[in-house]
């Protein structure tokens, strides 16, 4: 099956709006789904630089366990914004995004469906990360000492979540019925599928932190006895935030490099059936994250609660993890071609997958109780690895959709340079983490920790890491940027 | 010598019958029950975490709802029943709609609206009866959040209803998918009440 990319009709058909005002306001009202796609990860990139400088603060703090030089009283917003940032802020607008913008054009749609409500869903989640960010500053969030600021950031994680799912829909409805008449749903691109398979995940699992949250949001506002107030909010609310949940949110990610692998070895997927089969075993971790639990594999007791344990683990964290590597094994049996062309935006894509590989993975070896690593920062080296990840891959993806996107490619050296710089990054940033995890330094914690081994070797790293991705991600915006003014300039439709 | 018509390609596959409004609404109800029942489990969580106490025929119960307070039964089935009179008119529209019946149509979208008002306002009698009141305890605060939450997806659907209504109103008999979907909503309120009013009311 060759992907369709029709191209899409709507943008065309737009008014066209002159002077700045007219921009700007076309821009606010639009229902292109291209901009709309665009208005997404214009504003995700900004809480990726956000949790980028965050990670890279807090990694300086953890070179000198002995001191801190910021205030003390911050670290928990800090972390809470890291934490917030990468799920609600990045992984699932900036896939959500690519998916609005590229998903309909795939599938021979006019437009994505219900284009206002995606509009709509794009100013909630706006909206809702802004007063998350604004309250955390205000010292709200998780262990927040502002009552009014801690209500304020659970009004706004409602808010953000309600967004997403809002707009979620509108990419389920344009796969399942704006497809070209004759499309069966198992002929559709990959990238489409995989955003199916990661607005269904989103709409199943979001809820349910919502209705969670409305219990702890009344309980902080009026009591503070049933759900703990402000100090247990990551306790009822952290699984959404973490693995293997965070897992859901980079399906798409991973539709991205099932797309590109045949894309560039010039030939049909082999055993296509499988690749979509992979994508959906990845959503079994769906069910292990609205239960709520960890499910971690412990070796004691009988036979019998051995096997209890390693069932729920295995189908919720084993699963996603086979899922994956069945993507990309086929991914790379297509790449076993005598036509292979490798192109730049490949680079970033098939390094980006490989850090979510090692993201399940590492989700997998932290589960199992032996290997002692709960409530160290290996958890925090793996969401390192998903959220850097899974910006590599979409860079590569704006890289490979940017000409209809907004008409022009990006320049060659550009792509593959941050490509490589980014997968530096994450590595640098991830990796001292499970190592340290190991040697049980403790998560979310920056002071008065020692353990046997070079501990400021470790943070260093991984504070260089996190100021590689920064660096990188100002250099993608303004690449990016020059491309899109360049294109303006040459009057490609924007 | 074959003719135009035998030479000419075999029609193209036909277009399938999709109903957008329909799935999205599928999509916005498969949201609401994981949310609904999510906040069942929760409720379950607190109501295990409970300690025992003796109840009446000397069982032993949870501990989990006051002793001070009294589930008005009475109030509470009948509010049951409403729901799934709400269902049944919702399911009346789409049967009228079919029939391009405009009148019984409209009828019966305002009856759905109108029942699912005086849901609420049987709720809010529930509310006065028992007296609770929200910040005395974790049993009280969690009783408001996932009865308040039922309520406010109540009101999204007598919102629905409306404008379903007024549609038709409009002369959009034809327009069944709305009616459809309208059906479909007040299915799934129906369905998330009864299971909130079998956790929370009956089995208490």
């Amino acid at each position: 099956m060759t992907t369709v990319n029709m191209p899409s009709t709507t943008g065309a058909a737009m008014p066209t709006s002159s002077g700045f005002l007219g921009a700007v306001a076309a821009w606010l009202t639009t229902t292109d789904h291209r901009r709309i796609g665009r208005l997404f990860m214009g504003f995700s990139v900004l809480w990726v630089l956000s949790i980028v400088v965050v990670n890279a603060i807090l990694g300086f703090e953890r070179i000198d366990s002995a001191s801190i030089a910021i205030n003390e009283g911050a670290l928990p917003q800090l972390f809470a914004a890291s934490r917030t940032l990468a799920s609600f802020g990045v992984l699932i607008p900036l896939t959500l995004g690519l998916a609005i913008a590229v998903v309909p054009t795939q599938v021979g749609a006019r437009s994505i469906m219900f284009a206002r409500n995606a509009t709509f869903g794009f100013y909630l989640w706006l909206f809702g990360t802004a007063v998350v960010v604004g309250s955390l500053i205000a010292n709200g969030g998780p262990g927040g000492g502002s009552a009014t600021m801690v209500d304020l950031y659970l009004l706004g994680l409602a808010t953000t979540m309600l967004g997403l799912v809002v707009a979620s829909i509108s990419v389920i409805a344009t796969v399942i019925t704006a497809r070209t008449a004759g499309t069966d749903l198992a002929d559709i691109p990959v990238f489409s599928w995989a955003a199916l398979i990661g607005a269904v995940s989103t709409v199943m699992t979001l809820p349910v932190a919502l209705g969670t949250l409305i219990y702890v949001a009344v309980d902080h506002q009026y009591v503070k006895v049933a759900f703990g107030g402000n100090t247990e909010i990551s306790t009822w609310l952290g699984w959404a935030m973490t693995q293997p949940q965070t897992f859901l949110y980079v399906i798409p990610v991973v539709g991205v490099l099932a797309e590109l692998a045949p894309a560039v070895a010039r030939k049909a997927q082999p055993l296509r059936g499988g690749v979509f089969v992979g994508i959906g075993l990845m959503s079994v971790a769906l069910f292990g994250s609205v239960s709520q639990n960890i499910h971690d594999f412990e070796w004691s007791g009988t036979v019998s609660d051995k096997v209890q344990s390693f069932v729920p683990y295995a189908m919720f964290n084993l699963l996603p993890l086979l899922g994956m590597v069945v993507v990309l094994g086929l991914a790379l049996l297509a790449l076993r071609s005598d036509t292979l062309k490798i192109t730049p935006a490949f680079i970033p894509v098939f390094l980006g997958g490989g850090m979510i590989l090692t993201a399940l993975l590492g989700n997998a070896v932290q589960l199992l109780s032996s290997a002692q690593l709960a409530g160290t920062v290996f958890e925090e080296g793996v969401l390192h690895y998903t959220t850097y990840g899974a910006v590599l891959v979409l860079w590569g993806a704006v890289a490979h959709w940017s000409t209809q996107l907004w008409g022009r490619e990006l320049p060659a050296q550009a792509v593959i340079g941050l490509g490589v710089l980014g997968f530096a990054g994450t590595v640098l940033a991830a990796l001292p983490m499970y190592i340290a995890g190991f040697a049980d330094q403790q998560a979310e914690v920056v002071a008065d920790f020692t353990y046997g081994g070079p501990t400021g070797l470790w943070n260093s790293a991984s504070t260089i890491g996190h100021a590689l991705m920064a660096l990188c991600v100002v250099a993608g915006v303004a690449t990016a940027t020059r491309s899109i003014t360049a294109s303006a300039s040459t009057g490609v439709a924007q | 010598m074959s003719t135009a018509v035998e030479r000419a390609l075999p029609p193209g596959p036909a277009i399938a019958a999709r109903h957008p409004l329909f799935i999205a609404t599928g999509a916005v109800v498969a949201a609401g029950t994981m949310m609904v029942f999510g906040m069942l489990a929760v409720w379950f969580k607190f109501r295990d975490a409970s300690p025992l106490r003796e109840g009446r025929n000397a069982k032993m119960i949870h501990d989990w709802l006051p002793a001070d307070l009294k589930i008005p039964e009475v109030a509470t089935n009948t509010l049951a029943i409403t729901m799934v009179i709400a269902a049944i008119m919702g399911q009346w529209a789409v049967y009228s709609a079919t029939r391009k019946d405009s009148q019984h149509t409209t009828l019966a979208l305002f009856i759905t609206g109108m029942i699912g008002i005086a849901a609420i306002n049987a709720q809010v009698a529930i509310y006065k009866q028992m007296g609770a009141v929200l910040a005395d305890g974790a049993y009280q605060t969690m009783f408001f959040t996932i009865t308040g939450t039922v309520v406010a997806l109540m009101c999204s659907g007598v919102a629905f209803s409306f404008v379903a209504a007024f549609r038709v109103l409009g002369g959009r008999v034809a327009d069944r998918a709305v009616v459809t979907a309208h059906a479909m909503y007040w299915y799934f309120i129906t369905t998330a009440f009864i299971a909130m009013w079998f956790v929370v009311y009956v089995q208490k």
